[in-house]
């Protein structure tokens, strides 16, 4: 079901053909980031600490040196120094990530590799390591972390953006809004205010990080990796090792789910290292374990949201405290989790904090609009709430507060066109929205708001001999992509979409890319498509115009064929016939394109959602599920319904059941699917989904990025679904039964 | 080492493993075959499913020794001589991949299910498709392929 404004006749945007890598996919062919191999391969693994906050005293590596069949042992001994003068001050905690030098700040922090001659043994010579600790407390919450008596990670560590600051756990403080929060809530009639907490969660991709290096003879190294942009890979690999970026070549793997968590290296430095070091190609592939404990998790929040509304359903003040745990090093997403809490609603007094917090669990990655769904949990509440306070429909609610073009955000900005009315109004129009309800029943309703990233592209389009055409990209394809990449270029030439492949190049390949990531590429990578294609175009029609002997501008190029309409008997030439000429009329036809993106799309969803509780038990059973969401212009409509209904299978996993579990040491306990339990196809029904197009006057299609969107409100839909069952507000999530039930049996419902 | 003789894909196969070995990594270590994937290696995700002597097993928890006389079908046996099985044809037509790590396991789980049940409901579907895990899909484009895949191969739809 798609919903939009847009008249415009397209040929092949928004249509849904099969993807170009469609049939590798489904024939095992298609080849992921554990898929290669090389002669001579070795394969190396990782020592990780089994402590979660200690100092280093020594590695001994002599006794796992020894054995048969290992072939080098690594330690941050043998890697540049991060804290010699002349290293890269930015990369600093990266290469402290990679490898731990003096302290290990979490349960699964490396320390130490091995390359051996099979897996088998590298696992082995781990054990043969002996390393001796000095162990330290662990901080383990944000409590704990803010306390004046807590023991420091980092030593040096001041909190940027606090006036002369005494080294803390907090590595930052961010502060935005505008008005007078103190005028607004004197307007108020009605206040709420409550405060939320949410645990760590994982993205969960199913492909464990995986790589594999190769060193050259001349010491230029090759590195085959499942990652979310092979030039992050290249430059961050890079940097550990200060190496310039002409001296690493990175090949991309297929990549099995990233949702953030591959923007960033774990193995790829230790790979490459091993990799000059033994003279031989090094494989490394982390275990699930090895995921859970020590890749990028999102990790614990707590945010305090107060909200002031008139008694007209108008808000007037909003206010929110938000602590974000970035996990050993600096760097959660509160940065982001600020921008969004208010960022779907126009308020003219708006106050926000927010507190970067580190504590000794893994350092956290991006997930899927970093930040934005546990800011939305608190907002979307808090609105619910104060809606039935009011005794306004939450949606109309929401409408009548919603941001429209020209609303001042509460970060900054004032919105161009966006599509939250729009979105709203298709929720309150669903047949779903008002569905009759049974008892033990409940309906919740929720905004989400992404900003979606533009950032640096490269693509080229080239014109094989046959009339056929490769399109270059330099973005891994993680959802379909390819299709909408090949759809555009389509589009632009008018010619055949089985005629398009789509490549995704090396870093030497193609120029530069930003990763796949900010739900950007169908939006800025296919900018540069169509730019390609332009350019594309413009050669044709000088070839087409030197065979019809006119010049270029008594050329035009239409339906995928170049046409002088004023010259008399002048046969159109198509893509085909120019293309076999091309050696006769000027060489290859080729474009290409770089940009930086301007023009982003902010996104909007809302979403419906019916549980239902088991009074017995305390289980909750997701009943129906309703996504509606502005995404511009949808491309290849079935891929952005995958995207929308994958947002939300992650979002009611994080709502319901997923959470790291810590022991009081800082162990991970529960580092498998079996315990950190993601949604599987027997908890969910089927999920709803309604595009609407309210065009993004940025792009030549009108594209909006969507990936990102659908994540952000599942957490308070369910919540909000589930305060309609039972009758509680849940401020705590995950919402797992014995949560559920002690809050029942608190409110004398069970 | 271990001398296996099996057969992979109605092909006789020979292999040495050790003895500690797991059949996903004689599959994709040994013989190359890499179409199966693994996720987990402890049989929580499903991505290694293979059918061994006419079960639905994860390749993770089956020693490769295990393997010897018997038979093993992978994803890579799905599609005969290059056509694509219904199955493989309505994920692509569907859009029931995004990132495809977990396809080849849903593949061989689906077509398992069929050849037991040629008229599933869409909670059978759900119920035998619980062990294999995918968090691209939210699993609604995958049930709808296998669904509509079963509904052509019982003729109902062309």
């Amino acid at each position: 079901m798609s919903a939009s404004a847009d008249e415009k006749k397209y040929r092949w945007v928004g249509t849904r053909p099969v993807r170009p890598d469609g049939y590798d996919k489904v024939t095992g062919r298609a080849q992921y980031g554990a898929d290669f191999a090389l002669p001579g391969m070795l394969w190396g693994a990782v020592l990780r600490s089994p402590h979660a906050h200690a100092r280093i005293v020594s590695i001994d590596s002599s006794e796992a040196l020894a054995m048969e069949g290992v072939h080098a042992v690594l330690t941050g001994a043998d890697l540049p120094d991060p804290y010699a003068d002349d290293f890269d001050k930015e990369t600093r905690h990266l290469a402290c990530n990679v490898m731990a030098r003096e302290k290990v700040l979490y349960h699964g922090h490396a320390l130490a590799a091995v390359a051996a001659a099979t897996a088998e043994i590298a696992r082995q010579a781990l054990e043969l390591i002996h390393v001796e600790y000095e162990v330290l407390t662990p901080v383990l919450d944000i409590e704990s972390a803010l306390s004046s008596d807590a023991p420091l990670l980092h030593e040096g560590l001041k909190t940027r953006g606090e006036e002369d600051p005494a080294p803390s756990n907090v590595a930052a403080k961010v502060e935005m809004g505008h008005g007078d929060v103190e005028i607004g809530f004197g307007l108020a009639d009605v206040i709420v205010e409550r405060e939320f907490t949410t645990q760590a969660v994982h993205q969960g991709y199913i492909e464990p990080h995986a790589c594999l290096a190769q060193v050259e003879g001349d010491g230029k190294a090759v590195l085959w990796v499942s990652s979310q942009g092979q030039f992050a890979m290249r430059s961050l690999t890079a940097g550990v090792l200060e190496l310039d970026l002409s001296q690493l070549r990175v090949i991309p793997a297929e990549i099995g789910g990233g949702f953030g968590g591959k923007t960033t290296v774990y193995l790829e430095p230790l790979a490459v290292a091993l990799a000059k070091k033994t003279g031989r190609p090094v494989k490394m592939v982390m275990s699930r374990e090895e995921v859970f404990r020590s890749s990028g998790p999102v990790l614990s929040t707590r945010i305090k949201v107060k909200i002031g509304a008139t008694h007209e359903g108008k808000l007037v003040a909003a206010q929110a405290f938000l602590h974000y745990e970035a996990g050993g090093f600096p760097g959660s997403s509160v940065q982001a989790g600020s921008m969004t809490v208010f960022g779907s609603y126009a308020l003219e007094h708006v106050q926000i904090t927010g507190y970067d917090v580190v504590v000794n669990k893994p350092k956290g990655a991006a997930y899927r609009a970093p930040g934005a769904p546990m800011a939305a949990f608190a907002t979307e509440t808090v609105l619910d709430e104060l809606a039935e306070k009011l005794k306004i429909d939450p949606v109309d609610f929401r409408l009548a507060n919603a941001a429209v073009e020209g609303t001042r955000a509460a970060f900054g900005p004032r919105f161009r066109r966006i599509g939250l009315v729009e979105t709203l109004e298709q929720v309150k129009a669903h047949p779903h929205y008002s569905a009759p309800l049974q008892a033990n029943q409940g309906r919740g309703v929720a905004v989400g708001f992404w900003f979606n990233a533009g950032l640096q592209s490269s693509a080229a389009v080239h014109v094989n001999a046959d009339g056929t055409v490769s399109v270059v990209s330099g973005n891994p394809d993680i959802g379909g992509s390819r299709a909408s990449l090949a759809i555009m270029a389509a589009e632009e030439l008018g010619i055949e979409y089985d005629a398009v492949d789509v490549l995704v190049a090396d870093t030497t390949s193609i120029g530069f890319n930003d990763v796949t990531g900010g739900s950007r590429v169908t939006f800025a990578t296919g900018m540069a498509v169509i730019e390609s294609a332009r350019e594309v175009i413009q050669q044709l029609r000088e070839r087409a115009a030197a065979l019809f002997e006119t010049d270029v501008e008594n050329v035009v190029w239409e339906d995928g064929r170049a046409l002088a309409p004023g010259l008399k008997d002048s046969e159109p030439l198509d893509l085909k016939t120019l293309a076999s000429q091309a050696g006769k009329t000027g060489g290859p036809i080729s474009g290409r394109h770089s940009l930086s993106a301007r023009g982003v799309g902010m996104g909007f969803g809302a979403h419906i959602c019916d549980v239902e509780v088991d009074p017995e038990t305390g289980r909750l059973t997701v009943l129906r599920y309703t996504a509606v969401q502005d995404a511009g212009k949808a491309i290849h409509p079935s891929y952005v319904e995958g995207q929308m209904q994958g947002g939300v299978a992650q979002g009611v996993g994080w709502a319901l059941n997923e959470e790291y579990v810590y022991d009081a040491e800082g162990r991970l306990e529960n580092p498998g699917f079996l315990d950190y339990r993601v949604p599987v196809a027997s908890d969910l029904p089927m999920i709803d989904t309604v595009i609407v197009e309210v065009p993004n006057d940025g792009h030549p299609y009108g594209v909006r990025g969507v990936g990102e969107v659908p994540i952000v409100a599942p957490l308070p839909a369910v919540a909000n679904a589930v305060y309609g069952a039972t009758g509680v507000r849940f401020t705590d999530l995950p919402l797992s039964p014995p949560r559920v039930l002690a809050g029942l049996e608190s409110n004398g419902k069970s | 080492m271990r001398h296996v003789k099996t057969t992979i894909n109605g092909e006789r196969s020979e292999f040495l493993c050790d003895d500690g070995q797991t059949l996903l990594e004689a599959l994709r270590d040994v013989l190359q075959m890499t179409g199966t994937k693994e996720g987990c290696g402890t049989g929580d995700c499903g991505a290694c499913s293979v059918v061994f002597n006419g079960r639905l097993v994860c390749s993770c928890l089956v020693l490769a020794a295990e393997a010897e006389g018997g038979q093993v079908e992978t994803v890579e046996g799905i599609a005969e001589e290059g056509v694509l099985h219904p199955l493989q044809r309505h994920f692509l037509d569907e859009a029931a991949l995004q990132c495809g790590i977990c396809t080849p396991g849903f593949l061989v789980a689906a077509k398992n299910l069929l050849e037991q049940n040629a008229d599933p409901t869409e909670t059978e579907v759900r119920f035998w498709l619980a062990g294999n895990l995918c968090r691209c899909t939210g699993y609604d484009k995958i049930i709808r392929a296998v669904l509509d895949a079963a509904a052509e191969m019982r003729g109902e739809t062309s």
